[in-house]
């Protein structure tokens, strides 16, 4: 009898610490974000979806177009296209296309590459009203890019 | 089993639970003969996210399949990593600097420690209690934003690679890690008399859902849902892997087999976690942290290898048949949840079907990986 009254008290008694955390928690500050409105920022290492670098000198791509990353993406989402230009050794890039609604961020691509020549966006909150919306041509995102 | 269940009653009716449920935390149908309340049979039915790992790990080189690695068990995903790229380094003889051995232990400990807290909320969530959740959250947004300054993502790190990874940690990382142990030390005793010391939690999951360790050993279950049941073995400990003999840890074993002892299993594991990660931070090496003779394309000598990692969920076993060739012959994933949820249907027999969902819920399911 004294073990069943003394369950129901220490029961009841331990709903009231419950009670008691929970109240001492609302008076602290808020530890959310507004996330519209206030936007936090990403790390720098944050894994987007892969961009071109540009090169200091010639403000153009550094690509050399070697189908590294290509190779190495495991879900064959690049796709490179690079033209023989008169007079020049090396092929240009003409076209870099990254089908992203295949992409899976893992990054190996920007591993491989031997030029430096991709890094990855910042870009997390995308949105797009179509498939094709998200397959990005790099090489005419980079020329229209400022900086 | 109670009275109830043991009445010979001739109206049973089935009832699905699933595929789409708040409680089966995914998509897991499980078909449930009823009487009344009472359950008498219960099947899992599997197979709705089945994402076929292992045939795609066969069709692509061994690096490519770093990524699905993470995909298969989202919380503990470094874990996972670190079961493929071991038995790759072993398959292919390749030396791991030590940084880079204390660097993985460090952030799969973190986690772990995550994974155990997102568990924590996501239970109490299912017996009811929305609060504690929120608290859980808060903790392991801390992890996340700690890795992801270090990985550079937040939930599917793919941050190892063959002979390290793929990143030093950056200046921050330790003194946040150091940081946020400070502060899970102050909020646990907070969350013990929040949730552990509820007098409702209490009574729903003391003396219900026994595990019995015979069920254990004849399912293969692992983990914290073995050692619930008084079965002392953790592959950190007994099959020791990467630097972890180094490190002075105690594997939390309850022998009761409850829902309450599973519960404690995975609370107490936290606070170990924590203790490793503290060791290996003040016996942090310096050095590289990608081996310097780490070829760039694999091709691991002809055999079969064999390697099994300590997830959050229990043992995840890896086995890959080479052929010599830079894709791998054969790539044979255990997880964990897979015989942990085995033993559902024979453990839930003549509960009652709340009950059955608090034992669900103590087996911290996660389903992409029992589909794989």
């Amino acid at each position: 009898m004294i073990g069943y009254l003394k369950e129901i008290f220490s029961g009841t008694w331990s709903l009231f610490v419950g009670l008691g955390i929970t109240i001492k928690y609302f008076f602290k500050p808020v530890v959310t974000v507004q996330y519209p409105r206030e936007v936090l920022p990403m790390t720098p290492r944050f894994r987007g979806h892969i961009e071109l670098t540009r090169d200091p000198e010639t403000g153009g791509d550094k690509c050399i177009v070697c189908g590294m990353c290509q190779k190495a993406c495991p879900s064959n989402c690049i796709t490179v296209v690079g033209d023989k230009v008169e007079g020049a050794k090396k092929k240009a890039l003409s076209r870099y296309i990254l089908d992203f609604t295949k992409c899976s961020l893992c990054g190996l691509c920007v591993e491989s590459c031997p030029a430096d020549a991709i890094t990855f966006s910042k870009d997390y909150n995308l949105a797009g009203p179509s498939r094709e919306a998200y397959i990005f041509d790099l090489k005419k995102r980079l020329e229209e890019r400022k900086g | 089993m109670s009275a109830f269940a043991q009445t010979q009653l001739k109206e049973t009716f089935v009832i699905n639970l699933g595929p789409q449920h708040p409680a089966t935390h995914g998509v897991l149908r499980v078909k449930l003969v009823m009487d009344g309340e009472y359950i008498v049979e219960a099947e899992p039915v599997l197979g709705y996210i089945h994402r076929m790992h292992e045939k795609m790990g066969e069709n692509r080189t061994w690096a490519q399949f770093m990524p699905n690695t993470g995909r298969m068990d989202y919380l503990h995903a470094l874990a996972y990593n670190h079961g493929y790229v071991t038995v790759v380094e072993r398959a292919a003889g390749i030396e791991v600097p030590e940084r880079a051995e204390y660097i993985r232990v460090i952030t799969a400990e973190l986690n772990r420690i995550s994974s155990h807290l997102l568990w924590f909320g996501a239970f109490v969530l299912d017996l009811g209690g929305f609060t504690p959740l929120l608290y859980a959250f808060d903790d392991r947004e801390q992890i996340l934003d700690l890795l992801e300054s270090v990985t550079g993502s937040r939930l599917t790190y793919s941050y190892f690679r063959f002979g390290g990874v793929y990143n030093d940690i950056d200046e921050n990382f330790v003194p946040g890690a150091l940081a946020f142990i400070k502060r899970l030390r102050e909020r646990l005793p907070m969350y013990h008399a929040l949730v552990t010391k509820n007098v409702i939690l209490r009574t729903r999951l003391e003396d219900i859902g026994f595990i019995t360790p015979e069920m254990c050993r004849k399912y293969g279950a692992t983990g914290p849902v073995a050692r619930g049941s008084g079965i002392n073995f953790d592959v950190r400990k007994h099959e020791p892997y990467s630097v972890y003999p180094e490190f002075n840890f105690d594997i939390p074993v309850y022998p009761k087999g409850d829902s309450m002892a599973r519960y404690m299993v995975r609370m107490d594991e936290i606070e170990q976690s924590m203790r490793i990660v503290e060791q290996a931070i003040a016996k942090l090496p310096d050095g590289p942290v990608m081996a310097p003779k780490a070829p760039k394309i694999l091709k691991p000598a002809k055999g079969d290898y064999y390697h099994a990692v300590e997830t959050a969920r229990g043992s995840f076993g890896i086995r890959v048949v080479s052929d010599g060739t830079n894709t791998p012959y054969r790539l044979k994933l255990r997880s964990p949840t897979f015989s942990n949820l085995s033993l559902f249907g024979e453990a839930c027999q003549g509960m009652l079907l709340p009950d059955a969902l608090a034992l669900m819920g103590s087996l911290d399911l996660v389903i992409p990986e029992i589909d794989r």
